[in-house]
């Protein structure tokens, strides 16, 4: 088999047999990059040289048989991920020239299980936006379809994992950002429940809604990522205080018996047919399986868009405050006073998508719209976790699509947000409730790929991932590899 | 006119705390600017606040001791505004749901008590500063206080002249102080003050538009900015105009205050819920911990000293403002055999008077209390005079001798001994015949001159009491 389809298992074993040497695995994975992330866009910034170097650390743990699974794996970090000594621009003009004195936790988390940092991945400006286009940094393409978007906002690192830059990529998800470009490249991403991973150290888009998660080839790979990253931390009050769960060793568990409910919301007319024709396949594979299907509902779960663009942009205008050119991050030219330093500086360094969230933010928290908006649609998230709250008391795994339809065309939505939001109608949900959920491939419409979201209910994510690998020992859709990017 | 004042406090306290509210940092005064604000508190991008556990016990701690209501839930609130020493371009304070609720404290002027009510008290992290001077144009910026745990304690407008607002603000002061969550250091701006003052027609119900008067950093400082901003108050209406709501400044120097905003300019501050922090839950144990842990607050400490020590009002009010000076009272009173009456003289007047001249604290006095007690002993039992008394303290501020050993070496026991006394009183009145018939025959006042001349022979070690009795007897004989 070639190397850059190897499961993240089989690299282990190679790199253990001493097959390969770390040092070479991310050589060819940066040869990679370079060969091909030129069409793609998918890195910001490469850390060849630093990578080189921990590779070779690696190589002496394996050495001394020192090793776990992760020893000696190559993996680019999204870019807002902050990493000690390498910029971390966040997609943004605002950051292109700030460099973190420390490691966000997810990072230290992912280093110290042994995984090789090979750069950081293109991603929408402070991770707003669902196509990639809004990065500063310029369009990701996809690599099924050149001239469609990979979704967004972790749109470099599906797309990276998609054309097989690396085996795995970390991602945020806000309100579909890892799910939903998972879905439009057709690789496996998983976002756990809120509070899993540590935030601190990522750069804040909407706190009480972004969580860190795995993309990845397949359910396996993302397992033994996402276990990695997971875990308490102190630096974030947030973050929640438990034992990390075996992710791993229930893969292999049988599926027979779980009930998979259906919401009949999500399998509505904004579903395509075409998509939906290939998410009833993927539920049939997992009926064949032994699970059984329940229709459900979510009563409420079509307030999720306009409740989540009042609070993720409320928190945004807070969290982005402090980008003022006053201490880092871009600032103007010879600004004449303090308020042109503000306005300027702020003016210049964010883009159009950012600001347009800020004063969305802003207004909805003004004194006499707080009530009407912002307290509002923190009601309305309580009624939608109450609906999946209880849903989870007649189901185990709820299933849908990931997104309405497959990867859109670069330039179609950009001048229509209300058409761009909608594009995560399917997954805003999830991050207002808090919950687990992952995107699988599960086929093709037109050769671009379709996504299966799976929910699960909280820090149910060994069942989230139980299910999806099951799925995928009886599908292969998540090895397929877009074509022009299958030489080795 | 009848012209009726209205004022309402706003207090910043500093709380004692190791580190900062929210990060690890220290939060130790004077270092040098930027060298004590770690990744969160310059609010650089990724970095999240961790709650101070040490700042809830103490803001706990403020609200039992002033009777209030403690929330069992209260929330972090985003406090939104840009300014260069506001990091993070918003301030996490508390808004709706503050952590101590209604409660309220007494306060005694002109020997009448008062009940003023404290609104609410809430925790608040402080803002660097902003260097406006020696940067030729532009401003500098030290972020060494950002982050520093505030409790800032809001009264209800039930102040009526600027001597009740002194007499609140010192009766927080010093139960701040007492409860150890704040040093109470008012130079260094640890317990601060903005003052709200309106004025009305007296009788009339409605309150008047007020102004706000900042950062007000002495006891004095708040009375005169009170008396001048009443006084500018009254002018403007009593000349037919209206008191705008804005904030001002007090300025020192000139005794005036001066505009600094006006309300139409006031932010919007867009409080919300800060969603990087978690609602501070307080349980039913920390608060019976908390309650555990209060000592004995200043009102209940002077009604003790008033019954236990039978001292006037007066001065176990004195006595008790600061916690360190009550102990030291109670050291010394022990050490001095009980001699309560005595040792709060010596407080209040020798001691006091020497520790102000070299302007020390009470923690700090040369003379601890042990010895200042054994001083006053040797006073009760008539060893040595209240006078010479002054001479052995003069000699234990400068060293670490006792009062006795003082005494002893000096030879400064008192002469009581009636013998000894007699012969010397013979002798002078044999040498001063014609002065002990002046005083025979009606002019008293020659009493003074037998009695100086005595003490000046003895060095003023002769008994006072013992030397008059026996002066008086021979005189008349």
């Amino acid at each position: 088999m070639t190397m850059y389809n190897k499961s993240l298992k089989q690299l282990s074993t190679s790199l253990q047999n001493k097959d390969i040497s770390s040092v070479e695995l991310s050589q060819y994975f940066l040869e990679r990059i370079k060969q091909y992330d030129g069409e793609l866009n998918s890195v910001i910034t490469l850390n060849e040289e630093a990578a080189l170097q921990a590779a070779a650390q690696a190589d002496k743990a394996i050495q001394a048989g020192d090793a776990g699974p992760l020893t000696g794996i190559p993996l680019l970090h999204k870019d807002i991920f902050c990493t000690e000594g390498l910029r971390t621009s966040c997609g943004s003009k605002m950051l292109d020239n700030f460099i973190a004195p420390y490691n966000a936790t997810a990072v230290d988390k992912l280093s110290q299980a042994g995984t090789i940092m090979l750069g950081k991945t293109n991603m929408d400006e402070f991770a707003m936006g669902s196509s990639n286009e809004t990065s500063f940094y310029g369009a990701v393409k996809n690599p099924w379809g050149l001239q469609t978007v990979p979704g967004g906002s972790s749109g470099g690192s599906a797309a990276a994992i998609a054309a097989r830059l690396a085996p795995l990529a970390s991602g945020t998800d806000t309100g579909g950002s890892i799910r939903q470009p998972a879905a439009f490249c057709g690789i496996t991403g998983i976002k756990p429940t809120y509070g899993s991973v540590s935030r601190y150290g990522m750069i804040a888009f909407a706190s009480s809604l972004d969580q860190a998660g795995a993309m990845a080839k397949s359910a396996e790979d993302a397992a033994y990522m996402l276990q990695a990253m997971s875990g308490f931390d102190e630096k974030d009050s947030t973050s929640v205080n438990r034992p990390v769960a075996d992710l791993v060793s229930g893969l292999a568990d049988s599926i027979k018996g779980l009930t998979i409910g259906l919401p009949k919301e999500f399998f509505s007319a904004e579903l395509d047919d075409a998509v939906r024709s290939k998410v009833d396949e993927a539920i049939d594979a997992i009926k064949s399986a032994g699970a059984q299907v329940k229709e459900i509902s979510l009563p409420n779960i079509n307030l999720s868009v306009p409740a989540y663009y009042v609070v993720a942009p409320a928190e945004c205008s807070a969290n982005l405050s402090r980008f003022d050119g006053v201490r880092f991050g871009h600032r103007c030219d010879s600004p004449k006073d303090l308020e042109d330093l503000y306005t300027r500086s702020r003016g210049e360094g964010f883009g159009e998508e950012v600001k347009r969230r800020i004063m969305m933010g802003a207004y909805v928290l003004s004194t006499g719209y707080y009530d009407a908006y912002y307290k509002k649609a923190q009601q309305v998230r309580r009624l939608i976790q109450q609906d999946f709250v209880n849903a989870f008391k007649e189901v185990d795994i709820i299933a849908s699509a990931t997104a309405p339809s497959t990867a859109f065309t670069v330039g179609d939505r950009t001048d229509d947000p209300v058409s761009m939001y909608l594009s995560d109608i399917f997954t805003i949900g999830v991050n207002l409730a808090g919950l687990p959920g992952m995107s699988v491939p599960c086929g093709f419409v037109n050769e671009m790929p379709v996504g299966l979201q799976l929910i699960g209910n909280y820090y149910d994510e060994s069942r989230l991932l139980n299910v999806a690998h099951q799925y995928q020992q009886l599908t292969d859709w998540h090895t397929r590899v877009p074509t022009g990017f299958e030489q080795e | 006119m009848q012209w009726e004042t209205v004022i309402g406090l706003e207090i910043h306290a500093q709380l004692a705390t190791q580190s900062k509210i929210f990060s690890g940092a220290s939060v130790a005064y004077g270092a040098e600017p930027n060298t004590q604000a770690c990744a969160v508190d310059l609010g650089l991008p990724g970095t999240l606040p961790v709650l101070n556990e040490q700042a809830v016990r103490f803001a706990v701690k403020f609200g039992l001791a002033i009777d209030a209501h403690i929330a069992p839930y209260s929330v972090f609130a985003r406090k939104n505004y840009f300014y260069p020493d506001l990091p993070k371009g918003y301030q996490i304070s508390q808004f709706d749901l503050p952590i101590v609720g209604l409660g309220e404290i007494d306060i005694i002027v002109d020997g009448d008590t008062r009940t003023i009510g404290v609104t609410r008290a809430h925790l608040e992290e402080d803002a660097g500063k902003s260097l406006h001077e020696d940067y030729h144009g532009m401003t500098g910026v030290d972020l060494n206080r950002a982050g520093t745990p505030l409790l800032e304690i809001v009264s209800e407008p039930d102040m009526r002249s600027a001597a009740e607002a002194v007499a609140y603000v010192k009766t927080l002061h010093s139960l701040v102080q007492y409860l150890e969550i704040c040093d109470g250091n008012m130079q260094e701006g640890s317990f601060r003050c903005d003052v709200n003052v309106s004025v009305r027609p007296k009788g009339q119900e409605e309150f008047g538009t007020r102004a706000e008067i900042k950062n007000l950093n002495s006891f004095r400082f708040i009375e005169k900015a009170i008396a001048h901003e009443v006084e500018r108050q009254i002018d403007l209406i009593e000349s037919g105009q209206k008191v705008v709501q804005e904030t001002r400044l007090y300025d020192a120097n000139k005794d005036e205050t001066r505009s600094m905003r006006s309300k139409e300019e006031a932010n919007d501050y867009r409080y919300f819920p800060d969603p990087d922090l978690l609602p501070v839950e307080i349980s039913a144990e920390l608060l019976a911990e908390m309650r555990a842990e209060l000592p004995e607050l200043p009102a209940a400490k002077k009604s003790r000293f008033q019954q236990q020590y039978q001292l006037s009002e007066y001065d176990a009010a004195v006595l008790t403002v600061q916690r360190g000076l009550a102990d030291y009272y109670e050291q010394a009173v022990a050490s001095a055999g009980g001699e309560a009456k005595l040792v709060a003289n010596w407080l209040m007047g020798e001691l006091s008077a020497a520790l102000n001249k070299s302007s020390c604290d009470i923690s700090q006095s040369p003379v601890s209390a042990e010895r200042l007690g054994g001083l006053v002993s040797r006073i009760a039992d008539q060893t040595i005079s209240g006078k010479i008394a002054k001479q052995v303290f003069e000699l234990m501020w400068s060293s670490d001798d006792s009062a006795d050993d003082i005494i002893e070496r000096e030879g400064l026991k008192q002469i009581s001994d009636s013998g000894e006394l007699e012969k010397m009183i013979d002798q002078l009145m044999a040498q001063n015949v014609a002065q002990v018939e002046q005083f025979r025959a009606g002019k008293t006042k020659m009493m003074g001159f037998f009695v100086g001349q005595l003490m000046k022979q003895t060095q003023g070690k002769a008994n006072p009491q013992e030397l008059n009795k026996l002066l008086l007897a021979k005189l008349n004989a």
